[in-house]
């Protein structure tokens, strides 16, 4: 799960800043692409795209940091895992 | 207890279109430019939408609405918005307060607050509009600081639609870290509501300033942890408004094109009837055509919400900037086919213009939708 997901994040995030250079690991909060209305579309693309949905408190700023840390927070509430 | 059905004997329930059209022609439609004149929306009216189930009907059924998807919500905002814009303001803040609630809110908000916003029990205005920040949101001066176990909230907030007559503000204030947003209900001490009248547009949808002098919150009055959250808050909220103003943008345009087609019909000139003049034709002709492609947009962009895309955001914007700067078009020609009638209080245009003009400011200013826009599109596709 988490590989996949990883690879759709990276997808969403590259389809939307496209001349950017972005791996797994980078934080894209550092790279300065997060503005409220990106942080909101990224919150609605995992829901929608992972059928989950993020209660208040997962939604730290460090959940959102990377795809990886991103696709951990959709294993973590993925009704597969429970 | 009493009924819906005892307190407005006869009001239908609006479930779609159709029965909006019917409620906004018998019990708005009449009395919209009464109402403009006054300044206000009668409590009447406040209580038939209530019958009607008006409010917040996109709320689920156990949560006092009826579970209405955001297109057909969207077409209900737009039938109110044809019939007036300032009763369409009324809604639309009261549904990006119940939404975020329903959406942001704990458990334990959402018990105290969803049933009665859903029932419209108790109406709700968003605050966020300063007077040194509008469309700005960096720019709030409001705060909040944290003290025993809970909050005092300081600031003053501007321009706040529904501010005479709501009984919830969704305030935003400044954290230690950030912005966050606070459930604060109008009688809270501290909490000074003072009514902005004389405005130019959107004139009796009662906004308000209003003044927190040291209001203590507990520590449920927080919707959403600040930081992170916080921002998403605010952002969903206004997306949401965005779209309801963009509704009703369509139809300010559909109202402009219906007073004309019946002024262009009767009145004549050089023994002609208006409506078979060529240079009227062409600004009719102008406003079914973008009344249909507005309406396109905000379907469009209701049918991503529904589906829960996140490109429902900026086709949110799109929809809104096409649509507003598409009324005030619209509606200053419908000025302009009236002639001198259309200056005067006897038609409704000259209300239909000003509140037009109100629709290219709020929810985010035109100027700064299209800064968004052309980000988007230069991310994307230069």
């Amino acid at each position: 799960m988490s590989g996949n997901a990883k690879e759709q994040i990276l997808d969403f995030v590259r389809a939307r800043y496209p001349q950017a250079e972005i791996d797994e690991t980078q934080d894209i909060f550092a790279l300065g692409f997060v503005n409220s209305l990106f942080a909101m579309e990224l919150v609605m693309f995992i829901e929608k795209t992972f059928e989950v949905t993020i209660p208040n408190d997962e939604l730290k700023i460090d959940n959102f940091r990377s795809a990886n840390t991103m696709a951990e927070l959709v294993d973590r509430l993925s009704p597969a895992r429970v | 207890m009493t009924t819906q059905a005892e307190i407005a004997p006869g009001v239908l329930q609006v479930t779609d279109r159709k029965s909006a059209r019917a409620f906004v022609d018998t019990h708005i439609v009449p009395y919209a430019d009464a109402y403009d004149r006054q300044g206000r929306v009668p409590e009447e009216l406040l209580e038939r939408m209530t019958a009607a189930g008006l409010w917040a009907p996109f709320l689920p059924g156990d949560s006092g609405g009826g579970g209405m998807d955001l297109v057909t919500l969207g077409e209900v905002h737009e039938e109110v918005g044809r019939g007036c814009s300032s009763v369409r303001s009324l809604l639309t803040v009261h549904t990006m307060v119940s939404w975020a609630v329903q959406r942001w809110g704990s458990p334990a908000q959402r018990e105290q607050w969803v049933p009665a916003l859903g029932r419209g029990d108790v109406l709700a205005a968003f605050c966020l509009s300063e007077p040194g920040a509008g469309s700005d949101a960096s720019g709030i001066a409001s705060n909040v600081v944290e003290k025993n176990g809970g909050w005092v909230l300081n600031g003053v907030k501007k321009w706040i639609t529904n501010g005479q007559r709501a009984d919830l503000f969704l305030v935003f204030a400044r954290t230690a870290t950030s912005i966050g947003a606070f459930l604060v209900p109008r009688d809270t001490p501290g909490v000074e509501v003072t009514p902005i009248e004389d405005v130019l547009g959107t004139r009796a949808s009662m906004i308000a300033e209003i003044s927190f002098r040291d209001v203590a919150l507990g520590p449920d009055a927080l919707l959403g942890p600040s930081g992170f959250t916080a921002g998403m808050v605010l952002t969903g909220t206004l997306d949401l408004g965005r779209y309801s103003v963009a509704t009703g943008s369509v139809g300010i345009i559909q109202a402009a094109l219906e007073a004309c087609a019946a002024y262009a019909s009767r009145r004549t000139v050089g023994g002609s009837l208006l409506k078979d003049l060529p240079l009227i034709q062409a600004k009719l002709s102008d406003m079914v055509t973008d009344a249909r492609a507005a309406r396109l947009l905000v379907a469009e962009a209701g049918r991503l919400k529904d589906a829960g895309e996140a490109s429902t955001i900026m086709a949110t914007w799109v929809a809104k900037y096409f649509a507003s700067t598409a009324a005030a078009r619209h509606a200053s020609e419908a000025v302009q086919i009236h002639g001198a009638n259309g200056c005067s209080h006897d038609y409704p245009v000259a209300r239909l213009y000003r509140d037009a003009k109100v629709m290219e400011i709020i929810e985010g200013s035109n100027e700064i939708q299209r800064i968004t826009i052309a980000s988007q599109a230069e991310r994307e596709i230069i």
